[in-house]
């Protein structure tokens, strides 16, 4: 089964996310050498490149993680490069880190319902809400859909490596993103659930209608995921396209055959 | 099958029963129940911060000591001067008057968690924003500089102390004012732990347990982390404030380090209750302070000398053959706290 068979574009012309020119050092280290790339509400966008060509590096940025040394982030039309962590997730601007954060402490469930969204920052007497009825009811459901559902009252913590990224992305669609960027969702997974993984970002980008921003080094996946791909090396951008486009670009295939 | 929440309720109650009569039955020990309800008040209060935030502070005492400066304060100065009571030894120079001592206490009782309080949110918005470790040795820091300023305070008595007004004779014996702390005691305990697991239950509790597993993940949630960092705090502080405020009227003294803002002893034992009982849990904070309190009045009276060093072998068998605490040992998978489900 091929997903992108399956699947046809539903974007708009309307820019989401429009990094222009951005730049990050580390000492001597260029990360992020002007890069630039944009994301169109309803899309599915490929991030790919050798390792520490500065992928995660890019998402930090958008993010808010460290503060960039120039150029600019402009998410729905506001320019967000000084915004704190949360500020950005607060606009609907969510991501998912390289080595998959969960709340281990507290039982699947719990760790749906408290990414419950948080589109603003509540008062004293809000943060004192129960949970509503809604909210559980809306876990549950989420939770059938990544089919967690039965381990809803485990500890996270002891859940398997697939099934912890699977309630990673429970959480995310729980908490209702617009644009979400995911770092290497199929890191680690077994290769025989990696196409139900596809399926299911697929399932969030349509039904959810969740615009992405994926990193990803399975050549196979992103080919078969993205609208559109960009490709990094050593900080830079050299290359954007269609799938078939990048698959062929020499200057894509000599980055990868020159890192290794 | 029960839920939760009604055999929390029925543990709760049953506390409550056996408090109210417990120093009836056995009446020469009415000092050392009142102090087991503070000392389990004090390790819920830590808990809040330590177990189900995840931020361990080393300096909690401060609340302790600011509630019980706070209340010695307020029962003095509405009928004399502070400079002259502090300076002469007061008690010895001023009697209360019936009246004036039980308004005088009221005063400094009620007023007690909300100074804490208020501190607690000054000091918190300096430096909650720092992360766990850093947070943990900036409050080991704290507790000790407080401690150190106050017994630079002349008007509070400087490092010498300053005495708490005494137990006014129409109002009879020792015992009763025994019994009167006791029943404070009981009661703030009583208050706080139902309105901490009143607030645990809500999305607050939920907040802070996601804080305590994965603070980055929350900020990337959207999670305004420091704002429910600082309530977390506040709200710990408050207990512990009026917990200070007690013990500081039942001690009689208030020594600024030994007493007040003592690191040493209560300020480390509060943690060391938690860690016994077990980190995060219901009951964990209430069965170590318990265990504590008895291992720690068996080894001052009997072992006297060697009481630290009981008490230290006592933490190293508990840490060693319970490292998740008493109550996080027989605690299976199925009992995992559930937000969710008790709704
Ligand atoms: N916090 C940091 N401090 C110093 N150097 C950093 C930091 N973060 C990233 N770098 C450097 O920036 C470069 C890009 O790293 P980045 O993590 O963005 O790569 P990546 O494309 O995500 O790689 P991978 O595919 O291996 O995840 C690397 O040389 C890395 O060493
Ligand atoms: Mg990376």
């Amino acid at each position: 089964m091929n997903p992108s068979s399956t699947h046809h574009q539903r974007t708009s012309n309307e820019v989401l996310l429009n990094v222009n020119q951005v730049a990050k050092s580390f000492g001597g280290v260029i990360a992020n050498n002007n890069v630039s790339l944009n994301v169109k509400k309803g899309e599915i966008v490929g991030l790919i490149g050798p390792n520490g060509s500065g992928k995660t590096t890019l998402f930090n940025s958008i993010c808010g993680s460290h503060p960039i040394d120039s150029g600019s982030i402009v998410f729905k039309d506001e320019e967000i490069k000084t915004f704190s962590i949360a500020e950005i997730a607060r606009r609907g601007l969510l991501r998912t880190f390289q080595h998959t954060k969960i709340y281990t402490g507290v039982s699947v469930l719990d760790n749906v319902c408290i990414s419950f969204p948080r589109k603003k920052i509540p008062s004293y007497l809000e943060m004192f809400n129960r949970l509503s009825k809604e909210t559980i009811a809306k876990a549950e459901d989420i939770l059938k859909f990544v089919g967690l559902y039965e381990k809803r009252f485990l500890l996270a913590g002891s859940l398997s490596f697939g099934q912890q990224k699977l309630l990673e992305f429970a959480m995310i669609l729980m908490s209702e993103p617009e644009l979400l960027l995911l770092d290497e969702p199929t890191a680690g997974v077994n290769p025989t659930l990696i196409n139900g993984l596809i399926q299911r970002l697929i399932d969030i980008n349509r039904r959810y209608g969740v615009t992405l921003l994926v990193i990803e080094h399975n050549m196979r996946v992103i080919m078969s995921l993205a609208h559109r791909i960009y490709c990094l090396a050593h900080g830079e951008v050299i290359e954007s396209g269609l799938p078939k486009q990048i698959k062929n670009s020499k200057k894509v295939i000599d980055a990868y055959l020159g890192a290794k | 099958m029960k839920s939760s929440l009604q055999k929390n309720l029925y543990g709760y109650i049953i506390c409550i029963i056996v408090g109210i009569f417990i120093p009836l039955v056995y009446p020469s020990f009415v000092v050392q129940f009142a102090f087991a309800w503070l000392f389990i008040v004090m390790a819920l209060t830590w808990d809040l911060q330590g177990g189900q935030m995840g931020y361990n502070s080393f300096g909690n005492i401060v609340f302790f000591g600011i509630g019980m400066y706070t209340c010695v304060v307020l029962q003095i100065i509405p009928f004399f001067s502070l400079a002259e009571w502090s300076e002469g030894g007061g008690e010895k120079t001023f009697t209360h008057t019936n009246a004036q001592y039980f308004r005088g206490l009221l005063l400094g009782i009620l007023a007690s968690g909300f100074a804490a309080s208020l501190i607690a949110a000054v000091l918190g918005s300096l430096i909650l924003r720092m992360r766990g470790h850093y947070f943990a040795i900036c409050t080991l820091a704290l507790g000790v500089a407080v401690g150190e300023m106050v017994s630079g305070i002349e008007i509070l008595g400087g490092g010498s102390g300053i005495s708490v007004p005494v137990w006014p004779e129409a109002a009879g014996s020792i015992d009763n004012r025994n019994l009167l702390f006791y029943y404070l005691a009981l009661g703030l305990f009583a208050l706080c732990f139902l309105i901490l697991q009143l607030l645990l239950r809500t999305t607050f509790g939920g907040t802070l347990n996601a804080i305590r597993d994965d603070e980055d993940k929350a900020e990337a949630m959207g999670i305004a982390v420091v704002k429910y960092k600082i309530l977390g705090w506040v709200i710990s502080a408050f207990f512990l404030g009026f917990a200070g405020a007690i013990t500081g009227n039942m001690v009689g003294f208030i020594d600024p380090i030994d007493v007040a803002f003592a690191g040493a002893t209560y300020g480390v034992w509060m943690i060391l209750m938690v860690i016994m009982g077990g980190k995060g849990t219901l009951w964990g904070p209430v069965i170590g302070a318990l265990i504590f309190h008895v291992f720690q009045e068996l080894f001052w009276t009997y072992l006297l000398g060697w009481q630290r060093v009981a008490l230290g072998a006592l933490i190293v068998i508990i840490v060693v053959f319970f490292p998740k605490g008493i109550l996080g040992y027989f605690q299976t998978r199925s009992q995992v706290k559930n937000l969710s489900r008790s709704t």
